[in-house]
């Protein structure tokens, strides 16, 4: 009787797949997949990041500069423009005063990494949808792509790339971004975790499928990364 | 404690195994399942946590950085951040998943009652850390559990209940804004999610020292459901 009970237990063996070295990569990226899938499908459209008060902001020499070879990547920002491609009507070049010409959002934000700290940082730019409906956009592509100077690339799911306060971002703190965090524009995404924050933007693609997920992605981090 | 347990489920029925022995059936097959499940997801959480802890050992701010401890890389699990978050994202499911189905047989089969710390248990709490700390007599068992497990293993749930909340507000701050805030922000469910850790280690070292006090026909009832001559049997 004990041993028909010791038995039962068998089915626990099964968690020894993940010391198969075979098994447990394949296991560990199901787990991740799922995991985005689940985050993706409580993304809520409307339901906004928090935003905070001036006085609790990370003052901007403490707000960490993360990059992932170069702080500076030398951009000529005097002959800077985006190019734009994929499911758009009107690709191309976009100057950085085309960009600055739609309404302006500013907004202090959390912006976390992965690593487990974060900052409250101020952030101004055009909402990413303005941008996309004015270039003519497909709003049913799947993701937004971008490249850097820095070789840095990233991939957005378009829901989180049209949400209200995802930015192309010009400004931190009021003032037009430094080197160091991207100059002279960058994704600002508060529902996103940090390394979806690309820095240096030098194109943007419009698309279903994407030719990698994103830098850290493909070392083995959450495609989706949403917060 | 004088008073009988009033339990009415299977472990009053004591039944004689082919030895003669009297035996209870203490521990029916899901809470032994569940148990030995969560044994291994709570470690992997437990190692992976601390890589990914690693990854920022502090509370405080990026700029200047204090690191609160450095945890011993041989005591994690992952090989590196990414590594670390793959095995913890993963094993939450399991854990979560766990956590439900034992939840759910506990309530609809009624066998809560043998775990649950209710507040006629209180009583008989002190007794019991008489017993185990100050060499006092060992009041009289009763159930399955005496009052000071029921409270040690109540509060080992809720653990796992605070783990999964706090947990899962780290992961998605933002979708679950409203829970965040209740704890004070993100930046404070990282400190509880951590000190849930903290109590869930002295509870495991708690739980490991009575467990290698109190002998094999206890450990094994975890594994085949029936305890040896119970100390509560005629």
């Amino acid at each position: 009787l004990e041993r028909r009970e010791l038995l039962k237990l068998f089915p626990l063996l099964l968690v020894g797949a993940f010391g198969i070295p075979k098994l447990r990569d394949p296991l560990l990226a199901a787990g991740v997949a799922f995991a985005d899938w689940a985050s993706a499908s409580w993304f809520r459209r409307n339901h906004l990041a928090p935003t905070f008060v001036d006085s609790a902001l990370t003052p901007l020499d403490r707000f960490f500069v993360n990059t992932y070879d170069v702080d500076d990547p030398d951009v000529d920002l005097d002959k800077w423009t985006l190019t734009v491609a994929g499911d758009v009507v009107r690709p191309g070049e976009y100057s950085l005063a085309q960009i600055q010409s739609f309404s302006k959002l500013a907004q202090n934000t959390r912006h976390i990494c992965v690593e487990g700290w974060d900052v409250i940082g101020r952030f101004g730019g055009t909402r990413i949808s303005d941008f996309l409906q004015y270039v003519g956009a497909n709003p049913k592509a799947k993701f937004l792509y971008v490249e850097c100077a820095d070789d840095y690339y990233e991939s957005i799911d378009m829901a989180s790339a049209l949400h209200p306060q995802s930015l192309l971002c010009y400004e931190m703190y009021d003032k037009p971004l430094t080197r160091e965090h991207g100059a002279p524009l960058r994704l600002r995404i508060p529902t996103k975790i940090g390394y979806k924050q690309a820095k240096y933007l030098t194109s943007l693609r419009v698309t279903d499928v994407v030719p990698k997920a994103g830098y850290w992605e493909d070392q083995g981090y959450p495609a989706y990364a949403g917060l | 404690m004088t008073e009988l347990n009033s339990i009415s489920i299977p472990i009053a029925a004591g039944e004689a195994t082919e030895n003669h022995l009297q035996a209870a059936y203490e521990h029916p097959w899901v809470v032994r399942f569940c148990h030995w499940l969560n044994t291994a997801s709570l470690f992997v959480m437990a190692a992976s946590g601390l890589r990914v802890f690693r990854a920022f050992p502090s509370f405080g701010p990026k700029i200047p950085q204090h690191n609160l401890l450095n945890v011993p890389a041989s005591l994690t699990l992952g090989g590196w951040l990414g590594g670390a978050l793959q095995w913890h994202i993963t094993f939450a499911w399991i854990y979560v998943v766990t956590g439900i189905f034992y939840l759910g047989y506990q309530v609809l089969s009624g066998n809560y009652r043998q775990t649950l710390f209710v507040l006629k248990d209180m009583g008989g709490v002190w007794p019991m850390i008489r017993h185990y700390f100050f060499f006092g007599r060992k009041p009289t068992q009763t159930g399955v559990y005496n009052p000071l497990q029921k409270m040690a293993y109540t509060s080992a749930i809720l653990l796992g209940v605070l783990s999964f909340l706090t947990g899962i507000v780290l992961y998605n701050p933002v979708q679950f804004s409203p829970l965040a805030s209740l704890m004070g922000g993100f930046h404070w469910a990282r400190v509880w999610h951590f000190g849930v850790l903290c109590a869930f280690l002295f509870f495991v070292f708690g739980h490991l020292v009575m467990v290698a006090l109190h002998g094999w026909n206890n450990f094994t009832s975890m594994l085949t459901g029936w305890k040896r001559d119970p100390e509560y049997l005629p």
